[in-house]
Formats: structure tokens, sequence, C-alpha cells
């Protein structure tokens, strides 16, 4: 239909509720800015192609971030550069909407280089807005990677100096040299007939978004005469005499007509089939019964530490796997250097019927030490009244604490001399553990075995059942 | 017959920001500031009353959504919903 009149366009929100303040009927933006202009050029072809309902925009850092008060599309704010990324994942999610990554210079190509140039490599069906005004703007006028050489900034007083701060960046190009993207060009608003080509530009991205025809990048040359301290009518020549030999303009990748649309893995966001599909019930799947166990060890926060090798981290999954089965919540989380072997190492166990908070058991109310520094780096942490169980075979000295119930337990002789094999050490732990708290019993420990060590032989197997049982026996027997 | 109303561009002065751009991008010269100032201290700007051309360089190089309207030589108020 042909245009009787050009007015607000619907692309924007009649009144910006969301801004703060009183003035809810005008822009943040400075008088003359470029980003008002692409605004408008934006919420215009938004809707000319009725598709202001099926857009996401995602906002930057910079002072665009608050064009979610403007535009009446989906919104979500991204951490400086990272608006690809989070486009990457809203496209990923939402596989028929148009989504829009506007970003500044200083996010796109300093921050957010990376960003970028991965999801126009991936090809994501993303549009990317690119203002280029050669300078971080919001910020009060610092050099960007896209000032020009000589220009003076907040930060380069003297002028920007290449030999020192390098050269400015011409995205357009650095995009157009991967394979992926569909339509990459470069536009101005220094003049009306360049706003006009901008307006076809920003029509053209939208449209190709709107037939999903993958990566979409338009850089708009633009103004910031708060920044370049000039007044608008000023930074609109300066655009054309100093940017515009840099930077020029053109289409620099036009593969609409033979793009194809890519159809991706859409995530499953509803958590009920995140567990039909990991084939988990939802619900907590009790196997076992629970016996008796003593009020203080009903809400257990366990440090597991030792020598790598010792099997820290099997100790500590198997309480939490064990503890599982009997409905208790459970997290595990291992801490190691990058030593597979030989290195320290310990992890946290946390079991409790409420709801875990800080994985860390930073003041842990049981302590199951495998070596001598072990013993004394963690033993001051253990909580007043907690319980400590130390691997007395290689443990020459004593705990100083008093105020805790200790258990000194020889896991690497029993494990060695009465069954042979020190590789079973973890299950003598859980054995000692389960004498200790009364938390575990040891036929179920036993009849979780072969879950644990799926994929073993059944000699292994059996080994770790005796192993389960020497450790309860030897507490059972001792304490 | 002729409409002499329209084209017509027209300023909503309070959200005028006094930037100028609809000033220098205007091909007839047919806006200007105003030698008054508007509720937020700027000299807003204002349509002379007749030679507008409807070309809508006003309306596209100003930053602000809602500042100006163009009415084109096509419209017509009776029609407009």
């Amino acid at each position: 239909m042909k245009k009787t009149m050009l007015r607000k366009p619907k692309g924007f929100v009649d009144v910006y509720v969301h801004k703060a303040g009183a003035e809810k009927d005008r822009t943040h933006y400075c008088p003359g800015c470029g980003h008002g202009i692409l605004h408008k050029l934006i919420a215009e072809a938004m809707e000319d192609l009725d598709i202001v309902d099926d857009t996401i925009l995602i906002s930057p850092v910079g002072c665009s971030v608050f064009a979610y008060y403007y535009f009446d599309t989906g919104n979500f704010q991204a951490a400086h550069g990272r608006a690809p990324a989070v486009a990457t994942a809203t496209s990923r999610a939402n596989p028929n909407k148009v989504v829009i990554s506007y970003q500044g210079d200083g996010d796109l190509a300093a921050i957010g280089g990376n960003n970028i140039v991965q999801a126009a490599n991936r090809g994501e069906n993303i549009v990317v807005f690119f203002v280029n005004n050669a300078i971080y703007g919001m910020t009060g006028g610092q050099m960007a990677p896209t000032t020009l050489e000589g220009q003076v900034t907040t930060t380069t007083p003297y002028g920007r100096n290449v030999d020192t701060d390098g050269y400015p960046m011409r995205m357009c190009e650095v995009i157009s040299q991967l394979t992926a993207p569909t339509y990459v060009e470069r536009v101005s608003l220094h003049d009306a007939p360049h706003i006009r080509k901008t307006r076809a530009a920003v029509r053209k991205a939208l449209q190709n978004a709107k037939e999903r025809k993958g990566f979409q990048f338009v850089e708009v040359l633009s103004t910031c005469p708060s920044g370049w301290k000039m007044d608008p009518v000023k930074s609109m020549e300066w655009v054309k005499e100093k940017m515009l030999p840099l930077y020029p303009l053109g289409v620099y990748r036009d593969k609409g007509d033979e793009a194809r649309v890519i159809t991706r893995p859409v995530p499953v966001m509803d958590p009920a089939e995140v567990w039909k599909k990991l084939g988990i019930s939802a619900e907590a799947d009790v196997d076992f019964p629970r016996g008796d166990v003593a009020d203080e060890y009903k809400k257990m926060s366990i440090r597991v530490a030792g020598f790598g090798g010792q099997g820290i981290m099997v100790t500590g999954q198997a309480l939490a796997s064990v503890a599982l089965e009997y409905g208790y919540n459970v997290s595990w989380l291992p801490s190691y250097g990058p030593e597979m072997r030989g290195g320290t190492a310990n992890c946290s166990v946390n079991i409790q019927d409420g709801t875990i908070g800080a994985a860390e058991a930073v003041k842990p109310t049981m302590l199951l030490a495998m070596n001598r520094p072990s013993l004394e780096k963690f033993e001051k942490t253990i909580v007043p009244g907690g319980t400590l169980i130390y691997n007395s075979t290689l443990i020459d000295i004593e705990p100083v604490r008093k105020d805790i119930k200790i258990f000194p337990v020889p896991i690497t002789g029993i494990a060695d001399d009465k069954l042979g094999n020190i590789r079973v050490q973890s299950l003598v732990n859980i054995g000692a553990y389960a004498a200790i708290t009364g938390m575990f019993k040891v036929e179920d420990v036993v009849k979780l075995l072969p879950k644990l060590f799926k994929g073993k032989k059944q000699s292994i197997i059996d080994l770790n059942a005796k192993a389960v049982k020497a450790g309860f026996d030897y507490v059972k027997e001792n304490f | 017959m002729t409409d002499a109303k329209y084209p017509r561009s027209e300023v909503n002065l309070d959200k005028c920001k006094g930037c100028g751009l609809c000033i220098a991008a205007c091909p007839k010269k047919v806006l200007v500031f105003s030698p008054k100032l508007n509720s937020k201290g700027y000299h807003y700007a204002e349509y002379v009353g007749s030679g507008c051309v409807g070309c809508g360089n006003c309306f596209y190089n100003c930053p602000e959504p809602d500042a100006i309207t163009v009415y084109l030589r096509n419209y017509d108020p009776e029609k407009e919903v």
C-alpha cells in the first residue's frame, strides 16, 4: 500500500513505558544521534514487512543498550560484546523469529570481536546492525578499534597512533572473508540519499531474515556529535570527508538468492522434556528405604581430600550416587590440578534433604583425609562437632582438634593387606562412612556396585563389594 | 484541484531536539529554526508554511521517532483511520 504519510513507525512502542524518568515520549539519544535515524529505519522496515511481533532484538552495551525502551519487539540485553552469542541462542531456540543483534563499534569490534566472527562463520540466522561511529560514545568518546588514524579521542589526545594503537578495523571486509554470511553491506547516514540507501539495506537484511536466509551484516557509518564534540550537521560532513575514504561503502557480499534455509536442531526448553530425553524421572527415584540416621549426619557437607590417584573423586561420586538412591539431594564438586596422578585432589559432596546452596564444602561437617597434607590443610575447616575420618596408614601425625569426632581408619592398609589391591580404597571409604553415619547399608551399596562400575569385570565388582564390607567391619569392630 | 495543504511537513515542537539535520536535508529550504524555544530549551525546527514537496528527507534524517510527520501529496484526512 502506498504511504500517505511518514510518521512514527509502528515498530516503536507508543509510549516508552520502560524508560526511566518522566519523559516517556522521546528518546534518550543526544540531538543529531545516528542511532535515532537507524532506529527509525529499522522500526519502519519491521512495520512494512509485518515482522514486529516476530522479532527479538538483542540490545548491546553502549548508548543503544536502551533499544528496549523503544522497539515493540522481544528483547534481551546482552553483556558487552556478547550480543551475537545471545542472538545465536535466541535464534536457535526460536527458529521462526527474526533476531536482530544491534551493536556499536566498541561492542562489536573490540570486546565482542571474536563473538561476531564466530557467529558470522556459523552463518547464524541473525541480522547484525553494526553502528560504526569511530569511538566509544556512551563512555565519553574513547578510542575504539574503528577510530581513524590521527583521530583525537579522550584516550588518544595526540591522535590515534597506528604504531602503538593499530589500524582502524574494517569489519565488513573481515566478515566478508568468511564463507557463511549471506549479505554484507556498508552504508552511511551522512546525507539524505545515503540514508535512503541505508533504508534499502535495512529492508533487504530484514527481508532476508524473514526468509531465514542466514547471516546478514549491515555496517552503518554513523555520527556521535556529543563524543566528537561537533554540531550534528558538521558531524555528517565529517563522516563524508573522513570516514568514507577509509570505510568504502558498498555491498561486500550478496548471495541472498542462492542462500538455503538451514534447519538446525531446536534446543529442548521444557524441563519435563529434558528429563524425558535423558531417560530419567523428574520425581525422586528412591530405591532404598532409609535406616536410622543420627541427627548430626542428616545434613552432610563432606570434603574428601588426598593425592591424585587415591580414588578421591571416585569416593565423592560414590557417596553422592549412593545417597541419591536413598532420595537425598546431592552435589559433587571436584577440584584438582592439571596432573592426572600425583597432584593433590579434593572434592566436595553435599547430602541433605533440603535444597543445596553452595556446592563447595567450605566448612565441612565431615573431612575424609587420605594423606597428611590434606589433614593439615583441611582439619581446621571442619565445623565444631564435625567428624574426621583419616587414613591412619599414611598419616603419621595426630589431629590437633579436640572439638570433633575422630576416626583413624587404615584405609590404604585395609585395601592393600586385606584385599590385595590398593585401588579399592574408595569403597573402603564408603564402608567406613556407612558404619559411622548409618546412612547407607552395606547390602544396598553392594547392589549399586554394578551401576557404579558399569562396564567393569565382575571380579572388580566383587572385590569392591569386599572393600565396602571391610571398611564397614573395621569401624564397627574398632569404635 | 490541488489542495495546497499537502504535501506538508509538521514538526512536533516539544519532541524536537534542535539538531538541525532536517533543515540541512531539506532540498526546498522550507524548514527553519524557530526563534522560540521549546519546553526542553531548544530552538526547534518549523515549517515555513509552504513549498514542501513531500520528499521525506526531513523525516528520514530526523533521529527522533516522533518529532516530524510528513503528510504526502496523496494524504487525505478523511480517508485516514
